[in-house]
């Protein structure tokens, strides 16, 4: 039997505020309407985006996206069958003024609330795109995330690795500040690196020698430093070194993440997938150089290779409303008990190993 | 002002660096406020995660340290004491430091804090200020500076090796 699904959803967890609808239908899901309060027009702090901390804003942000989002799918509370909400991970204030909007909006119209995992709304997107069968082999590859997860189910993440320092996208911004480069560094160091020999600056490839899917990035602003420092004569940066530092930076990150995807996919490919997939959403995704050497890597694998489009991997609240219908689906509900959790790893397994065995520290 | 203790150490690599932080780690505790000043790539973060695992590591635990540029704020449980590590960088305004729920955290947590020029005049004047800088060479440097009465005595430990 065909069930007809139509949630709201409402993402609030970290710099941007967001409403969308979402319907599924007919095994398929369809998104209505997606607003997202637009931090587009400022640029100029760090990582490309000023971090809205007021939850006071957030509140009031979060009341027009809803409306928008309701006007542009055509549609009244009363049509819908629930509301999702991120309850976390994020930053407090504004998990916690996205919670209080949905259970308001739920206990008003007598709906269903679904308390969603932001992580989960990334992970499940590609459902959502592309239909994907569980289970698929997730790269969330972004500014504040980096990490492998084998999805399963809707509630079922194993995470295989990640980084244990900064995200890739942290450090090409981070780069970019380095070289005098233009936020967000991500393109800026992509055009420069295009113009640039990669093989000139031998930057080091961390963790790459040890197993498993863990990676460093943190490393490659010291190496870069170095090299950047070798290079400037009198204090000025010449057009061709900083092409070629760009180059060599991002021929490392991409090696890295390359060669962690290959051994992540051997994992995955032991599960024996009938239609295996290698799913890769996040901004650093949009990167043409590491978005070829990861689509290399799943060829080569026999995975197929899928990237969401950008607008839904970033964050938004069409995810979140896709990720509380494949909740809702499996009979989960939220009360009014729901509470914002800053942090929520997906995959609570992984999370704090207790008695791993370490001394303390020697005072 | 009160009178400060101040001690200078040669960080001759990333090893060095970590191995301050963990040294530390076991003198500190709630209401102590650690503030992290430096360039992008001076080895703030790398210092302030080699202290929160070592932290973790004497209660038994293990967690990934991700770097709180993006998030702002990561905290950690290290059995009683709760650990803050905050990075301020993306901050416009020191009012938003209310927001964020630093200032509680000052009095009942262990708190690093990247960035600190961000919240101007609202850091406790019984921080210790830790301040990274390149050396001539490869490796960095770092003064620590903060008041007699709470940090000499560690300082000291800090300098006997």
């Amino acid at each position: 039997m065909a069930q007809t699904l139509t949630l709201l959803g409402i993402e609030s967890s970290c710099d941007d505020t967001a409403a969308a609808v979402v319907r599924l239908a007919e095994g398929r899901g369809t998104v209505l309407a997606s607003v997202v309060a637009g931090q587009t027009d400022l640029h100029a702090a760090f990582g490309g985006v000023v971090p809205e901390l007021a939850a006071r804003a957030h509140t009031e942000k979060l009341d027009l996206c809803v409306e928008q989002a309701l006007a542009q799918a055509g549609l009244g509370l009363t049509d819908l069958d629930g509301v999702a909400v991120t309850a976390g991970p994020g930053l407090i204030g504004g998990v916690m003024a996205g919670v209080m909007c949905a259970k308001g909006l739920a206990a008003g119209a007598g709906l269903p609330l679904v308390g969603v995992n932001h992580l989960a709304g990334h992970a499940l997107t590609p459902r959502l795109t592309d239909g994907l069968e569980f289970p698929y082999l997730m790269l969330l590859v972004s500014g504040g995330h980096c990490q492998f997860l084998l999805v399963r189910g809707a509630e079922a993440f194993t995470r295989l690795g990640g980084t244990i320092d900064d995200a890739p996208g942290e450090a090409f911004d981070k780069t970019a500040k380095l070289l005098a480069l233009p936020q967000p560094g991500g393109p800026a160091v992509e055009t420069e690196a295009a113009l640039g020999d990669p093989r000139r600056f031998a930057f080091p490839r961390p963790l790459l020698d040890r197993p498993g899917c863990d990676m460093s990035f943190s490393g490659l602003k010291t190496a870069l430093l170095r090299a950047r420092d070798g290079v400037m004569a009198d204090g000025a940066l010449r057009r061709q070194d900083r092409a070629d530092l760009c180059a060599g930076f991002q021929a490392a990150v991409s090696a890295v993440l390359a060669e962690k995807s290959r051994r992540a996919l051997a994992d995955y490919l032991a599960l024996a997938p009938a239609d295996p997939v290698f799913a890769v959403a996040g901004g650093v995704a949009a990167n043409r150089a590491i978005r070829a050497a990861l689509e290399d890597v799943a060829a080569r694998a026999g995975a197929r290779f899928v990237a969401p489009p950008l607008a839904l991997c970033t964050d938004n609240a069409a995810m979140i409303a896709w990720a509380g219908i494949e909740r809702f689906r499996l009979g989960h509900r939220d009360g009014m008990s729901l509470s914002a959790r800053p942090r929520w790893p997906l995959d609570e397994t992984a999370a704090p190993m207790l008695g791993a065995g370490k001394k303390g520290a020697k005072a | 002002m009160a009178t400060c203790a101040t001690l200078t150490l040669p960080l001759p690599d990333a090893q060095a660096t970590a191995r301050l932080g963990a040294r530390l780690a076991p003198l500190l505790g709630r209401a102590d406020v650690l503030l992290l000043e430096g360039a992008i790539g001076a080895g703030k973060t790398h210092f302030a995660r080699a202290l929160i695992l070592a932290r973790l590591a004497a209660v038994g635990r293990r967690e990934d340290v991700p770097s709180p540029t993006f998030t702002l704020v990561q905290t950690y449980e290290a059995g009683d004491l709760e650990v803050w590590h905050a990075d301020l960088y993306r901050l416009t305004r020191p009012d938003e430091i209310a927001e964020l729920g630093l200032e509680e955290a000052f009095d009942s947590a262990l708190c690093l804090v990247e960035w600190p020029d961000r919240m101007a005049d609202l850091a406790p004047d019984t921080a210790l200020r830790l301040s990274f800088r390149p050396d001539a060479g490869e490796g960095r440097v770092v003064t620590l500076t903060g008041p007699e009465s709470r940090w000499a005595p560690v300082l000291a430990r800090l300098a006997n090796g």
